[in-house]
Order: structure tokens, then C-alpha cells, then sequence
């Protein structure tokens, strides 16, 4: 299969870049690894007049820490998140995830910001980020905005960034002592999307009860979902079966998944929660200090 | 190496849109080679169709199978799912870049005597994904192995051998890491 014809640039500044995408207003689409976009554009479900290849743009790929932030640019490969020593330290559940997505091959191109702006529901990383509680940095005709990724997914494919924008940045809250964050997948053959999917992100204050917590959800919803009630049932809780029960099964609540190939709505809501509650077992052991 | 700087025509276009071809210059196995391409040529069909190197199949076509995969810039990549244009002012290396002055690479000869396949239309793609494991990981556990290969399928061999081969592989190149088949 051939993808339709198209113009091709490959710009090397983000300036450039949104100068394109300026032009072309919203006919142009943004070529990061382009595992998600080739194929749409070989079965004609996405038809482009242009592409702008962003790999050349330099400075645009990296995993660090600044300020109160950890950084990740837009072009990061999905396989840097499994090689990173501070990520697999300080942020495990984005080692977690990628070791999820599709293979190794796919990864070494599949990058962090088209993962986390495609808006497929059956994306990993974007559970990961609203449980992060991460933000989105755009750079557009307008110039560059920072909005939460809890903002971020409208629908399927439909996302908060304008056709003119492109994202250059994910920021996530630097991690914290007694800070643990898991991602728990299900899926029906290896490097297949998610039948489910639940990321977990939990804070402890000193005496061991949940200062902060953040569950999301893949696959089960027309994008993914934060469940804010369930994650919302353990501040201020210590951290016990009772509790890390009850919000699992808040989440599977959250959850609106669709009957398709891989599963009916009722077996995903299921697995939703019985993957919350793993996500927040590991989120839990790691916030302890364990893995 | 021979080299043929046709533009691609593909022959089945749905698309009436037409773009103007962009002059690429890509390093396959070691050799410059300049051509112009439509920028919708993937990488699998500017090395087969192109450069003239085969040895690359094209399996599933939907970046699932791995029969397809190259390194770009020492990474294996499934060259179905790239575009050639991206390619350009980088290097490929293709399963025709394992040979080295008549020598087969150590992961070829250990495939040879593991008897690493069945059919071999999987076997390209395995080689390369195999090459590139054991350059970062010269003694791979079976898991290791296994996790490296998750990207391609082979429909044949139920994959024991495949994984004998590759530690095989592994084993020859730390026995003789000078001599034929020494690289990975």
C-alpha cells in the first residue's frame, strides 16, 4: 500500500514549522514517528496535502528534570522512555507504558508527543500523563500556550490543539519523595492496543495516608479518562484494601467503554477496575520505596 | 553497486493529487546512493525498487510483522511504516549490509547452524532485529531475546530456533569478536 501523494517538508525550527502548518491551515499534518499517521494514510483514512516533518527540527527530543518540572520533548522516541535511569527511577509508569507499546521496532520511531496527541483512545501514553497530571506545551501562529492534558481530549482523534499548533513539550510535576506512579495493560495479542488499561499515580504525606492521587484510563472511552471520583475517594486515606478497593471500583465506573473485537463493554469495565487496582498495588509499593 | 536514480512511479494511486519528487541521498550498506523519489515512497520500496536490494520483504505492510525491518542509523526500524525522504543524509543498512567481504556476520552464520528458520520470508527482518539486540546486549537471556523479536512474526518455526540462533550468535561473536562473523 502507497500513501496518497502529498508535499513534504521537513523544516528544522519549530518557527518554520508553524509557519507551515499556517499556510496549509489544517490540510497539513505533523510527521513525528509516523506509526500512527503512515498506515491512516495507506488505508486513505487520512489524506494530507502535506507533510511537515518535524525529526529535523533539532532540540526536540529529550527526558529532563528543570525547575519543577520533568520536560519531555515532542519527538522523544517511546523506546527513550525505556532507557531513561531518571524516568525508571523517578517516573515508572512511562517506562511501564512503553514497555506496552507495540514493539520494539515501532518504538525506536513512535515518539512521546505523537503518542500523547494522536487521540486515539487506545494510546497508552495519555492515561499516563493525566495521571501524571502532566501539561501540554504548543507553540502556534499565536505563539507558544501551556494547557493541562486534563483539557486536552475531546473525543476520538478530536484533541484541544488547533491544526496550526504544534506540541513541542510534555511537562509533568517533578516526582516526590513517597511518590509512586504504575501502568497496568491488558491486551489480546502482544503490541496490540489496550483491551484496558489503568494508570496510577499516587503521593504520600508522612504518616502514610494519600496526599495526591491521579487514576486514568485506557481504552475503555471515546479518549482517555481520568477518573477523578475514584482517585478523589483517596485523598486524605490510608492507602489499605478497603480504600484502594473502592476507588477500583470507582474507576471501572468512569469507565464507557464500547463492545468490539476486543471485548465486550462489560468484560473492559471489569478489567478497568481490576487494573486500577494493580496500577495502585505497584503505585503503592514503589511510593514505599519498593518496586 | 549499481544505481538507478529513476523516480518511483507507483503504478496504483487512488489519489489524483500529484506532488514534485524530492532528491534523496541515502547510505545503504555503506554506499551513496542519490535518487529522486515521490515524497509517498516508503523506504521498503525505494531499497527493493531503487537501490535493487530484495532481500528486504515486504510481509504485512501495516508495520505489524517485521519482515520489512532495516536499521536507520543502527536502529531497527520497519522500513514498510518510513518514508524513503526520511531517510535522507542517513544511513540504512539492509540485510545485504551483514555479509562483510564474502564473510557472513556471526547472527547469519548461528541462523545457518541453529537452523534458525523454515520458510525464511521472516528471516531478513529477524537477522536485523537480531543484529541490532546483540549490539547492545551481546548475551541475551531467552526473555531478552524473546522481548527484542516481539516486533516480528514468524509464522514457521514457532521460534525456538530463531531464539537458539540468536544466542548462538551471541555466543560466537564474544568467542571471536575479530574474526569472521565477529561483528554482530
Amino acid at each position: 500500500m502507497i500513501p496518497p501523494a502529498f508535499e513534504y517538508y521537513a523544516p528544522h525550527s519549530v518557527d518554520e514549522a508553524v509557519a507551515l502548518l499556517r499556510r496549509f491551515n489544517g490540510e497539513a499534518k505533523v510527521l513525528a514517528g509516523g506509526h500512527s499517521l503512515i498506515p491512516l494514510m495507506k488505508l486513505r483514512l487520512a489524506e494530507p496535502a502535506a507533510l511537515i516533518d518535524i525529526n529535523r527540527i533539532p532540540n526536540l527530543s529529550f527526558i529532563q528534570e528543570e525547575g519543577t518540572h520533568l520536560r519531555i520533548g515532542a519527538t522523544t522516541r517511546t523506546n527513550d522512555l525505556l532507557d531513561s535511569e531518571l524516568l525508571r527511577r523517578s517516573y515508572p509508569i512511562l517506562p511501564d507504558a512503553a514497555q506496552e507499546i507495540a514493539d520494539p521496532l515501532v518504538r525506536n520511531l513512535g515518539t512521546v508527543g505523537g503518542n500523547v496527541c494522536h487521540g486515539d483512545p487506545g494510546n497508552d501514553l495519555p492515561a499516563c500523563m493525566l495521571a501524571l497530571g502532566a501539561e501540554l506545551v504548543t507553540v502556534g501562529p499565536k505563539g507558544s500556550r501551556t494547557l493541562p492534558v486534563s483539557d486536552f481530549y475531546k473525543d476520538t482523534f478530536v484533541t484541544a490543539l488547533d491544526p496550526t499548533e504544534l506540541l513541542v513539550e510534555v511537562r509533568v510535576p517533578k516526582a516526590r519523595a513517597r511518590q509512586g506512579s504504575a501502568y497496568q495493560k491488558i491486551e489480546k495479542r502482544v503490541g496490540d492496543f489496550a483491551i484496558a488499561g489503568a494508570a496510577a499515580n499516587l503521593l504520600l504525606d508522612a504518616s502514610g495516608r494519600v496526599e495526591t492521587a491521579g487514576i486514568a484510563l485506557t481504552g475503555v472511552g471515546p479518549t482517555a479518562i481520568l477518573a477523578s471520583a475514584a482517585s478523589g475517594a483517596l485523598v486524605g486515606q490510608s492507602p489499605d484494601d478497603q480504600h484502594l478497593g473502592h476507588a477500583a471500583t470507582l474507576a471501572g465506573t468512569a469507565a464507557d467503554p464500547n463492545s468490539d473485537l476486543r471485548g465486550p463493554a462489560e468484560y473492559k469495565r471489569a478489567m478497568a477496575s481490576v487494573l486500577t487496582r494493580r496500577a495502585l498495588d505497584r503505585a503503592l509499593a514503589r511510593a514505599r520505596g519498593g518496586g | 553497486m549499481a544505481v538507478s536514480a529513476r523516480p518511483i512511479a507507483p503504478a496504483a494511486s487512488l489519489s489524483t493529487r500529484s506532488a514534485p519528487v524530492v532528491r534523496i541521498q541515502v547510505t545503504v550498506n555503506g554506499s551513496p546512493i542519490s535518487a529522486e523519489v515521490e515524497p509517498r515512497t516508503l523506504l521498503v520500496h525505494f531499497l527493493r525498487e531503487v537501490v535493487g536490494l530484495t532481500g528486504t520483504h515486504i510481509g504485512c505492510d501495516t508495520s505489524h510483522c517485521g519482515a520489512c525491518t532495516v536499521h536507520l542509523d543502527g536502529k531497527p526500524v520497519k522500513s514498510c511504516t518510513v518514508l524513503a525522504v526520511q531517510a535522507n543524509g542517513r544511513q540504512v543498512r539492509t540485510v545485504e549490509g551483514l555479509e562483510v567481504d564474502g564473510k557472513l556476520s556471526a547472527v547469519q552464520e548461528a541462523f545457518v547452524e541453529a537452523h534458525g528458520l523454515q520458510c525464511g520470508f521472516c528471516t531478513p527482518g529477524m537477522m536485523m532485529t537480531a543484529t541490532a539486540l546483540l549490539a547492545r546486549n551481546p548475551n541475551p537471556t531467552e526473555p531478552e531475546v524473546r522481548d527484542a523479536i516481539r516486533g516480528n512474526l514468524c509464522r514457521c518455526t514457532g521460534y525456538v530456533n530463531i531464539v537458539k540462533a540468536i544466542q548462538l550468535a551471541g555466543k560466537k561473536m564474544q568467542a571471536n569478536p575479530t574474526g569472521p562473523g565477529g561483528s554482530p
